[in-house]
């Protein structure tokens, strides 16, 4: 589904990506993750074209990236900070949407799902963060496409958001969509990635199951297999 | 582009700012013309404003939208839409409901003052092109100072600068180079200064309205080749489209090429 | 009474036998002008019917009255001088005179009027001409009613539209001149009326006084001439209720005066000229109620003028209301209106409460470096005109209208 390679991106004297090789294949949710600062970010705005990388090629359902943006067609992305237009209506910035991108009935039910309802006629500077994530996430899932991008998707959700949010991610899975998802809590990311990428100082430094992982750090859990990359490679 | 527009052009009538400068504008329109009763003053009084504030307004609104919407500017960005149509959608919406407060704050006083019977209908309209123009131009190099500095600060602080820089200093240069080199020819220089400076510009077609008979009064043939014939006027417009059309491509450019 | 009947009985009888009239046609007796001239006795009228006369040198050389019914033609073609009038008591009337010679050396005209007096010309057109009424050492004629088209474009091969050389008394009155090199012309002239002519399209002045003393003129409209109305070396002109206007161009302007003394110019309206009025080496001179509208300036003055007041002007959005290129001033202003005064009257009598300086640093810049008129109305320049305003360094300080009226002045 998305493929990188030898991805290079500085800023300014900073080397935030050297020389990274990646690919997806289709289905299944991939949880990249890594220290602060390591380029997880950099490169998830690479794939959707809004960091422009200084080297390397990505190709998206076979087609690179740098030709045409039709391509973001086939992705939904959910931004880390969502922070809208505050004059608008929570209505409008969906109507937006999909008047941007193409009409859509699934608004509905995720509004629903998320008990959006009471603040449709609301501006979007009035929400609370939390209210903000769950429009962010209404925005991103009701366009049907074949990769779902998430930057920190649990974010501000309240406890019973969380399950639904889970719920949703594990649907669009089952429907054979490819799922990037960044985040810091790792209990989330144990109990819904397939696979998981770690990046280190701009590399991959692992990609593979977290049974796998676990081996090669020979480490009991999850946590303690991730905490030991970290001191390994800093210590 | 079409639908960025219309999505910044709503954000923004919605934003009391639009109304704040619309009022200010038709204020000021209704002052000049029913407490002092006298258009030809009227439209001097409005030249000053037109050269001066418009480029002031055009510039801080156009860095102010910029950065307030950055975050509204990520979110289209992940959008299956063109960097290019984004940002000149932001802009044209911008630079358009700028102008439309414009046009209509001043238009409205002056179309019930009975415009349209007066001969100053003319002089009016060249005054309004002249303020979108300016209007366009330095909303352009607004979002071209957003564009290429990420710090809020440093960028209003350009601005502000660009503005004193095109508005005031740059015509105490161009004095002081003209007062210096008066013994070669300058009507050349002088002219070239005119077209460099987007503000002098707009003065000097409104000038060709105003003051004709002052500037014919120089015996320089380019000057009188230039202000006695539509030589002028032609050449300040062409002039004025360049000053819109260069910035807006770099606008194009520098989007292309940045990280968000 | 019976005095005036007696009167009108021996002009009625007598008038016949004394004073013959002639008649000038294709199919006449006398089918020549110049026939009639030589076999009229003086005193005669001769009458030149419609047609068309190829005649020149016309010598009327006694008493005539020459008119033209339904406006004959004489056409010179080219050859030179068309009429001349040597006698006094001459008239030429509803002539239509055209294609007058050209020439280098000798100044050749339609109408010559040659050392004579009490001439009178009236209702002539004249066309295609190199000089039109040509008056030299004459005195109590009237020029009235002609019409003076010439197809002038270059100064130096054409000739004035009415032009008085050493003359007196003459009155030059609801005459058109367009397109000749002067449109009027006086030189050494005195106690002449110009009055109710249209003088414009000319290419050098619509008017023109040189060496000309005690003359009058007033309600003429100047219009779009190469330079308006020069007035130079002479005393005591009256100029009263003319317009100048549209006469634009580089170097030109409304009036000239140089070297003008003791002159009064009392209610004319000079606008859209590039300079209203250029003023050099005129002193006592008296400008009263005249408008000045849409001047790029409406006084510029150069050299050395004394003693001259300024009041009861109004000054209107004149791009520069006062030029001077000297910092000393012996001029007055007083109770002028300047459409560009920002004072205040707070009393409410009318006047301002803050004296007016009609003299902006930047004209003194412009003077200096006229290219620097590119400028004008920019911000900066304002400032530096607001700094000059506050403490008077290159402009005179003590040019100032104490009473500038808050009103345009009505009179």
């Amino acid at each position: 589904m998305v493929t990188i390679q030898n991805l290079r991106k500085k800023f300014g004297k900073n080397q935030v990506l050297s020389g990274l090789d990646l690919s997806f294949g289709a289905g299944g949710i991939f949880a990249i993750l890594g220290p602060n600062g390591s380029g997880k970010t950099t490169l998830i705005k690479s794939v959707l074209g809004m960091v422009i990388p200084d080297k390397g090629e990505i190709t998206v359902l076979g087609k690179n990236i740098t030709k045409n943006s039709d391509y973001r067609h086939q992705i939904d992305y959910l931004p880390q900070i969502a922070n809208f237009p505050s004059n608008l209506k929570v209505k409008e910035l969906i109507k937006m949407i999909k008047d941007l991108r193409k009409s859509t009935k699934e608004d509905e039910r995720l509004i629903e799902l998320f008990k959006l309802t009471p603040f449709l006629d609301k501006k979007l500077g009035q929400l609370s963060g939390g209210t903000k994530q769950k429009v962010n996430l209404v925005l991103t899932f009701m366009f049907d496409s074949p990769i779902i991008i998430l930057d920190e998707p649990t974010s501000g959700l309240d406890p019973i958001s969380m399950l639904r949010l889970k719920d949703l991610i594990q649907v669009e899975k089952e429907k054979g969509k490819t799922i990037l998802i960044t985040s810091h809590i790792m209990s989330f990311v144990e109990e819904i990635s397939d696979e998981i990428v770690f990046i280190l100082e701009g590399k991959i430094y692992f990609k593979g199951t977290i049974t796998e992982l676990k081996t090669k750090t020979n480490q009991p859990d999850f946590e303690h297999a991730i905490a030991s990359i970290l001191t390994d490679n800093h210590a | 582009m079409l639908k960025i527009l219309k999505y910044s052009f709503y954000d923004l009538m919605r934003s009391r700012w639009s109304y704040v400068y619309f009022a200010f504008y038709l204020l000021l329109g209704i002052v000049l013309l029913f407490l002092n009763n006298d258009l030809s003053k009227a439209v001097i009084t409005l030249m000053n404003v037109i050269i001066i504030l418009v480029p002031l307004i055009g510039t801080i609104f156009g860095v102010m939208y910029y950065y307030n919407s950055k975050e509204f500017t990520e979110l289209l960005l992940a959008q299956p839409l063109k960097r290019s149509s984004i940002f000149l959608g932001q802009y044209l919406g911008v630079a358009i409901s700028l102008s439309m407060s414009l046009i209509l704050g001043l238009g409205l006083p002056f179309v019930f003052y009975g415009l349209f019977e007066s001969s100053a209908i003319w002089d009016f309209s060249l005054l309004l092109i002249t303020g979108t123009f300016l209007t366009l131009i330095f909303t352009a190099l607004a979002f071209n100072i957003a564009l290429s500095n990420e710090n809020k600060i440093k960028g209003f602080g350009y601005a502000i600068l660009l503005w004193l820089f095109l508005a005031v200093i740059y015509d105490g240069i161009f004095l002081l180079v003209l007062i210096g080199f008066e013994e070669y020819p300058l009507d050349k220089v002088s002219l070239i200064g005119t077209m460099l400076n987007p503000i002098d510009l707009s003065r000097t077609l409104i000038l060709l309205k105003l003051d004709i008979s002052a500037l014919l009064g120089y015996t320089g043939a380019i000057f009188k080749q230039f202000f006695g014939t539509n030589y002028g006027l032609i050449v300040s417009f062409i002039a004025l489209s360049l000053w819109v059309i260069v910035p807006v491509l770099r606008i194009v450019y520098k989007s292309k090429k940045k990280d968000f | 009474m019976k005095k005036l009947v007696v009167f009108m009985c021996v002009i009625l009888m007598t008038g016949p036998i004394i004073a013959q009239t002639l008649e000038v046609c294709k199919t006449c007796a006398i089918t020549s002008v110049q026939a009639a001239i030589i076999q009229a006795k003086a005193f005669d009228t001769i009458v030149v019917k419609k047609g068309v006369y190829k005649e020149h040198n016309l010598n009327v050389d006694k008493p005539l009255t020459i008119i033209g019914r339904n406006q004959p033609v004489i056409d010179g073609e080219l050859k030179g001088e068309i009429i001349t009038i040597i006698s006094d008591n001459v008239t030429i009337d509803g002539l239509m005179i055209k294609n007058v010679g050209t020439s280098y050396t000798s100044d050749y005209a339609a109408i010559r009027v040659k050392r004579s007096k009490n001439f009178t010309i009236q209702n002539v057109v004249l066309e295609k001409l190199f000089f039109g009424i040509y008056v030299e050492r004459s005195s109590d004629g009237k020029i009235l009613n002609n019409k003076i088209i010439g197809d002038a474009v270059e100064e130096y091969n054409s000739g004035n539209g009415i032009q008085l050389w050493y003359s007196k008394n003459i009155q030059i009155e609801n005459n058109t001149v367009q397109h000749v090199r002067d449109g009027i012309y006086l030189e050494f002239s005195d106690f002449c009326t110009i009055k109710n002519n249209l003088s414009s399209l000319n290419v050098r002045y619509g008017l023109h006084f040189m060496f000309s003393n005690d003359d009058v003129y007033e309600d003429n409209v100047f219009s779009n001439n190469g330079a308006g109305v020069a007035v130079m070396f002479s005393k005591r002109i009256k100029m009263y209720n003319n317009l100048f206007k549209d006469n634009w161009g580089t170097a030109s302007y409304g009036m000239l005066l140089k070297e003008i003394n003791d002159a009064e110019i009392i209610g004319n309206t000079f606008h859209d000229n590039t300079i209203g009025i250029s003023i050099e080496g005129s002193n006592r001179i008296i400008y009263k109620h005249n408008n000045f509208r849409n001047n790029g300036w409406a006084i510029k003055v150069r050299g050395a003028c004394y003693t001259n007041t300024f009041t009861e002007n109004n000054f209107l959005y004149n791009s520069f209301d006062i030029a001077y290129n000297s910092n000393v001033n012996d001029n007055t202003f007083d109770r002028n209106y300047w459409s560009s005064y920002t004072g205040y009257d707070l009393n409410k009598n009318g006047i301002g409460d803050i004296p007016y300086r009609p003299v902006k640093l930047f004209s003194y810049i412009v003077n200096r470096t006229p290219e620097t008129i590119i400028l004008l109305r920019s911000m900066f320049i304002d400032i530096i005109d607001f700094s000059e305003k506050v403490s008077p360094v290159f402009t005179p300080d003590d040019l100032l209208d104490n009473n500038p009226l808050m009103k345009k002045a009505i009179w």
